[in-house]
């Protein structure tokens, strides 16, 4: 099954080389990984998505911790949570099969982000699938796709106190968090149109 | 440049240092006393430095030696051993010592000098990744570029190495910044309060189902393992099994954590483990394991693992629950202070009933032991291991190195303390036991030490002799000498349709290598001439090497062919040729 965790990590040489290690050495491969700035001075946020076992997210966790540069883990497993992944589409677009594309990026409420005479770059941000969905309608045309860059998915958990990660730091007060999710909440963000 | 390195002034006044006398004053002030090095271009600086350091240094003769010593060092005392190298080779003859230390779970420091931050990356002259090269077989490692960066490095080294599951940790530091100044300030290099694993747990429910599974069980067995001695639990683990009446089989690196001599011991479990430890494991309705993890070796086949069992495993490490055997309550946190919350909730129970089932399986097994067996001429190594036990009275730390010896010593040395047995177990490393006893002998010089090392695994590592005899330290050495490399031949036997490939092995006259290094030493080939032997290395006023000529193709037994369940054991064949059995007599 596919694994999310999110971690904190020390803004230092030599964490994401700690961190990819664990899993070359379990001999998984990582999915997605995607690593920034976070909240706090000094810690990156990382998202990393792997497929593993079912059983295997509870070393994994606890491998993850035992490094020392690790401040923080959370699996996200199937809690409640928002994922998007950003992506960079480089289409090859003349002046008269441009209109078509403007027509695409609206359905997919993407974004034109650079136009040329030759080609356009389309900006997208959403769930894997929905990406997935714009590069498959872009290649129905053969040879339109120049270039994709997509930056691996972010995740995280909906609510404010739900989050095992808040709570570690003592910013969440929610005792419960880890099985109580308040469903009022998840339906709300439902009922907002989230197109998830 | 002007420094001051007064060894004590600066520990408590801010002085500034060059980089190299900062190594040195935080090693002083860590309580170090001993080191075990080998010099270099990248690390000279640091030796440069050393005489004005109240702290010895032993000149080892590869730096695999000095990884080994410093676990010698630490598994013996329990006090953090260290070891010195220079970059490149240096750094990388260290690598085999620091995964020995990582897979026992020992806590050791190993500083190595690179080359200067200006060229790092460039494949300069003995350059090498070190912290690369070493990152999944250490606990943590730095490396260090800049002088102010140094002091607290090896302070966090310290800490990281000895809190949680212990392990070595490196500190890799360029040249520039040992030649470097920077201000010296001991107490503020302080690493910040450490931080338990996030996943200890010990819930009170788990408590709770603990002492529960402990009323109701008919058949349990208690598996004491590393992390006994580790956590100092051996009171603990005492009371347990005493109060509950609850035999206790114990790992290898557990041997010594619970008497050999209590009546509620049965011995080393696993894969040369006695029938009945093994029988009584398969059989058990509870297991209590205790510090260890059900490695392979101790497990045999994981499919088949005592079936019956309801399991509680308690471990300071979160990533090792669940990860060979499934277990029913996980009660996650130090040993010592887990017990001391579940013994309250632990009362008498009377377990002669299952005391004495196993009991009675170990009768047929002590009748076909060969130490039992009258004087026919032959020379087998129990009975050099069990006349070094008799004659030392058990008071000795005995290193071995990784064999059939270590088995049998194992088998025939019987521990009653924590740490007097020291044995690279996890990663199983030849060569081991020469330089793991000199760091032992340094680490406890009043203590009687003993290397157990076959005749393959001594040559590995036979060059440390050098270093006993410069350092004029008293260590008896015996050689259990069967000419093969032994536990390989007897997979060979068992194995591979006795195809003797690349296992018999043509060593040196030890004793005239020894002569050489100017150690006294003796050959041993009849068994009425151990005692004798063993009694002379022990009075002889220097080192000591013992070369005992042992049956050639001799086998441990019992033993659980790798992934077999743990019953299925081969024993001793009733009628082998090289043998006496008690119906030839």
């Amino acid at each position: 099954m596919l694994h999310t965790f999110v971690a904190y990590v020390e803004d230092l040489p030599g964490v994401l080389t700690r961190v990819a290690s664990l899993f070359r050495r379990l001999n998984i491969n990582i999915h997605s990984l995607t690593v920034g700035r976070s909240e706090r001075p000094g810690l990156s946020r990382l998202t990393l998505a792997c497929e593993a076992s079912a059983e295997a997210s509870n070393r994994i966790r606890a491998s993850l911790f035992k490094l020392e540069n690790v401040v923080d883990v959370d699996d996200i497993a199937q809690a409640p949570s928002v994922t998007r992944e950003l992506a960079l589409i480089k289409v090859a677009a003349t002046p008269r099969n441009r209109s078509q594309l403007f027509d695409l990026v609206e359905v997919f409420r993407a974004r034109i982000v650079d136009l040329t005479s030759e080609s356009l770059m389309i900006e997208m941000t959403g769930v894997e699938s929905k990406i997935e969905g714009l590069i498959e309608v872009l290649r129905e045309d053969e040879g339109r796709i120049l270039e994709i860059c997509r930056s691996g998915k972010m995740t995280m958990r909906r609510g404010h106190h739900t989050s095992r990660v808040l709570k570690a730091m003592g910013a969440g007060p929610d005792e419960t968090a880890e099985t109580d999710i308040d469903p009022v909440d998840a339906l709300e963000d439902r009922v907002s149109g989230d197109p998830d | 440049m002007e420094t001051n390195a007064n060894a004590n002034a600066h520990l408590t006044t801010p002085t500034r240092l060059t980089g190299a006398e900062i190594v040195w004053a935080t090693l002083v002030g860590e309580g170090v006393t001993d080191v075990f090095g080998y010099p270099g271009g990248a690390i000279l600086p640091v030796y440069d430095a050393l005489r004005k350091f109240p702290i010895h240094h032993v000149l080892v003769r590869h730096e695999q030696g000095a990884a080994h010593m410093a676990d010698g060092y630490t598994r013996a005392s329990g006090k953090v051993g260290v070891a010195l190298a220079t970059s490149g080779p240096g750094a990388t003859n260290l690598v085999t010592g620091i995964a020995t230390a990582m897979l026992d779970s020992i806590p050791i420091v190993c500083i190595t000098g690179n080359v200067s931050s200006k060229v790092l990356g460039t494949d300069a002259f003995q350059e090498v990744d070190i912290t690369g090269i070493t990152l999944p077989v250490t606990k943590h490692n730095f490396l260090i570029s800049r002088t102010e960066d140094i002091a607290a490095a090896i302070r966090s080294a310290f800490q990281i190495a000895q809190s949680g599951r212990p392990g070595p940790v490196l500190v890799d530091i360029t040249k520039d910044a040992q030649q470097g100044t920077a201000i010296f300030d001991f107490a503020a290099a302080k690493p910040r309060a450490y931080r338990p694993h996030p996943m200890l747990h010990v819930a009170d429910t788990g408590l709770a189902r603990a002492a529960e599974l402990i009323r109701n069980a008919k058949r349990p067995v208690i598996l004491a393992g590393h992390g006994v001695s580790e956590s100092g639990a051996m009171e603990q683990v005492r009371t347990l099994a005493e109060r509950a009446q609850i035999p206790v089989a114990l790992t290898l690196l557990g041997l010594g954590a619970f008497p050999a001599s209590h009546p509620l011991n049965l011995g080393m479990m696993g894969m040369h483990g006695e029938a009945w430890v093994n029988h009584a494991i398969q059989e058990a309705d509870l297991l209590i394991a205790c510090g260890m993890r059900f490695d392979d070796r101790v497990t045999g086949s994981t499919s088949t693992y005592s079936l019956k069992s309801k399991k509680i495993h308690i471990d300071i490490d979160p990533a090792e629950i669940n990860k060979n055997i499934k277990v029913d309550v996980a009660l996650v946190g130090d040993l010592r202070e887990v017990l001391e919350e579940l013994l309250p909730r632990v009362s008498g129970r009377d377990g002669s009933t299952w005391l004495k089932a196993i009991g009675s399986s170990k009768g047929a097994a002590a009748v076909l032991d060969i130490k039992n067996l009258p004087d026919l001429g032959h020379l087998y190594a129990a009975h050099v291991i069990h006349d070094i036990w008799r004659i030392t009275g058990g008071n000795a730390i005995v290193v071995t190195d990784v064999g059939q010896h270590q088995m049998w010593e194992a088998q025939y040395f019987h521990h009653e303390h924590p740490r007097s047995l020291v044995t690279s177990g996890g990663l199983g490393t030849m060569g081991f036991a020469l330089p793991a006893a000199i760091g032992a002998k340094f680490a406890c010089p009043e203590k009687e030490v003993w290397v157990v090392a076959g005749d393959g695994g001594f040559q590995m590592t036979a060059a440390e002799l050098s270093t006993i005899v410069q350092e004029k330290i008293k260590i008896n050495i015996a050689i259990i000498n069967n000419g093969f490399l032994g536990m390989v031949r007897q997979w060979q036997e068992f194995f591979y349709d006795r195809n003797y490939e690349s296992t018999p092995l043509v060593s040196p006259d030890f004793v005239k290598l020894a002569d050489a290094h100017g150690i006294a030493g003796l050959a041993v080939r009849k068994r009425a001439d151990v005692a004798g032997a063993v009694e002379q290395a022990r009075s002889a006023s220097g080192a000591f090497l013992l070369n005992f000529m042992v049956e050639k193709e001799e086998s441990v037994y019992p033993m659980i062919p790798a992934g077999s369940a743990l019953h299925e054991m081969i024993r001793r064949p009733g009628k082998d040729p090289l043998l006496e059995t008690p119906n030839d007599v």
